[in-house]
């Protein structure tokens, strides 16, 4: 059996792991848009500028100070999450009284801001990253010649996503912050200084997404805009997820990537929509999403 | 005389008297179409409560229906516009049933990837000219009765269209449909158990919206003579929320204000800053949301200066 619909199997494999890559990012993103939605209510539409800003970062860092890879995958989320804090200090924080989509055009606002300035600085065409030396070269995994970079991309971010998942479910901070989801007013009654909970854990999940930024840079054209398109599929990806979980954004982040890496094979103009079909599917099917609760 | 009519009588002497003045009219049309646009954005988000984040998907989707009729069919000018609402209102259909299913932001999430999907099948269709979009749409004659060349006679077709548009959404939101769509947006339980069908009355906004800003698109397409990607592109459906927000959402002149305000800036600031203009689009977005979330028409009747403008606001 070398192939499947005519199509070589080795093809689809190698489509298939190229998805999983696609689908790492995606995981990692909707797991931090997911972390600060469950926590503030807000739908975060900056989520794909601050991605850019780690890529940025990470880049830049390498150009201005020499800084390598891997404090880049370091210093990066520190940086740009610091970032995160300052602005939900400065800007988010007047929201949370009032109605979520406040919060989603506020963070739209943020992302022509910080995507505008990027264009601007930068240009609009793309610079590359270099792989670093100790992930150059390729394995040969049988059915193809899988790239040690991308196995590396694969490897870290379910590495991430677990230890993200670790911390919230099964640590005494993660607790207090699910309790700050459930209840933050008798939590902050308990005296637990809920507004500091709030601002680390929107600061935690950009980091996350500058994180997905810098093992994002050596693989594509850090552009400006690199995150805008990303961040629609995204939510497209947290709409299938459903909101409120954290586990089900991970899985459904790796499995559309996985589902998309095979569109590509099969039918490769439907790639850059498969996404959103199978999110107005299972709208109609399943409104609250795969893993959500109504 | 009421001085909300002295102000309409102001407005109206005033574009009538556009091309007299020495005022461009390929802008004034620009602008008017963008506050036709957001006339019927404003019928969504400001009167049914619902916040789409993919409205750009209609506009570009009926120009582009619109511009390729003329192009490639050779198509009268009136029956290619009337086809390019057509197709807004499908769409807005078929978006609307899908998206209503969920509500708030997550409305918002789904119509913003919709209308990425209608993005990509714009980019990639082998008729809408990739990259490129439609260039060269002849305006040709108004049902062969006039030519619509001259950039004066269309204005004022133009000028028509919207004060048209505008007092048929006025129309819709005092009717007693409209009265039903406000209290859906202000309590949807309580207006559920009174026995309305709200998901019929929400889905009916949706395409009254989606057509309407088909129009907007439509008429866009034909008075700059081209439709390309960026009509259809999120950053337009950002625009057209900003510009009813800063005008004022939920009162009827507010999205025209905002549409003036957004569409003149964006004209005169890119000859001073160029590519910066986004960015001060950017800010301006976040200082409304923080500081000013009922626009200009709305802190002015907030502020009772006097009520001439029509609906007390709703934010």
């Amino acid at each position: 059996m070398s192939e499947i619909f005519g199509i070589p199997v080795a093809v689809i494999l190698g489509q298939l792991t190229l998805g999983l890559v696609n689908g790492a990012f995606y995981a990692m993103l909707s797991l931090g848009l997911a972390v600060i939605f469950g926590l503030m209510g807000v739908v975060n539409f900056a989520h794909g500028a601050f991605y850019t800003l780690g890529a940025f970062a990470a880049l830049l860092g390498m150009q201005w100070f020499g800084i390598n890879y891997w404090a880049a995958l370091v210093l990066a989320p520190l940086v740009v999450g610091a970032l995160g804090i300052v602005t939900e200090r400065l800007l988010l924080r007047h929201l949370y009284r009032l109605d979520p989509v406040y919060g989603l055009l506020l963070t739209f606002g943020m992302a022509l801001v910080i995507e505008g300035t990027l264009r601007e600085i930068f240009g609009a065409s793309g610079q590359s990253y270099p792989v670093p030396s100790a992930l150059r070269g390729a394995l040969n995994i049988g059915f193809m010649i899988l790239p040690v970079y991308r196995a590396w991309v694969i490897l870290a971010s379910v590495t991430v996503c677990g230890v993200t998942w670790f911390l919230i479910e099964r640590t005494r901070l993660g607790s207090t912050l699910r309790a700050a989801t459930e209840n933050s007013q008798l939590l902050q009654a308990f005296g637990v200084n809920v507004p500091l909970i709030v601002s680390l854990t929107y600061g935690g999940g950009i980091a996350l997404a500058a994180l997905a930024g810098v093992l994002a840079a050596p693989v594509v054209l850090v552009t400006p805009l690199m995150g805008s398109t990303l961040v629609t599929v995204v939510f497209a990806v947290v709409v299938i997820g459903g909101m409120g979980s954290i586990l089900g954004s991970v899985i459904s982040g790796l499995a559309l990537g996985v589902i998309e890496g095979f569109t590509k094979v099969v039918y490769p103009e439907a790639s850059n929509v498969i996404v959103f079909l199978i999110m107005a599917i299972v709208l109609i099917v399943r409104p609250a999403g795969l893993f959500g609760r109504e | 005389m009421r001085p909300a009519m002295i102000f309409y009588i102001v407005i109206c002497a005033f574009a009538l008297a556009v091309p007299l003045i020495g005022i461009y009219p390929i802008f004034m049309m620009k602008l008017l179409c963008f506050a036709m646009f957001a006339c019927a954005y404003n019928l969504l988000l400001g009167f049914s409560g619902m916040l789409s984040f993919g409205h750009a998907a209609f506009f570009g989707a009926a120009g582009y229906a619109t511009a390729w009729l003329i192009t490639a069919r050779g198509w009268g000018t009136v029956p290619a516009i009337g086809a390019g609402v057509a197709v807004a209102a499908i769409l807005g259909w078929v978006i609307g049933a899908i998206a209503i299913r969920r509500r708030g932001i997550y409305l918002a999430m789904v119509t913003l990837a919709l209308a990425q999907l209608v993005y990509f099948v714009c980019l990639e269709a082998p008729f809408t000219g990739g990259e490129n979009g439609l260039q060269g749409v002849a305006r040709g004659s108004f049902l062969g009765l006039f030519s619509l060349r001259s950039d004066i006679v269309m204005y004022y077709v133009v000028l028509a269209a919207f004060v048209a548009q505008f007092l048929l959404i006025r129309r819709i939101v005092q009717s007693p449909y409209g009265q039903v769509l406000k209290a859906i947006r202000d309590n949807e339980s309580r207006a559920l158990s009174l026995g309305y069908d709200i998901n019929r009355y929400k889905l009916l906004a949706f395409v009254l919206s989606a057509t309407l800003a088909g129009f907007a698109g439509s008429l866009k397409g034909l008075v700059l003579g081209f439709i390309t990607l960026s009509d259809v592109q999120q950053s337009n459906s950002g625009e057209v929320i900003l510009m009813t927000l800063l005008g004022g959402s939920g009162t009827f002149f507010g999205p025209v204000i905002g549409a003036a305000l957004v569409v003149t800036l964006q004209e005169y600031l890119s000859d001073i800053v160029g590519g910066w203009v986004g960015v001060i689009i950017g800010a301006i977005f976040v200082a409304c949301v923080l500081a000013f979330r009922r626009g200009v028409v709305g802190e002015l009747s907030a502020l009772r200066l006097r009520r001439w403008w029509g609906q007390a606001p709703a934010a």
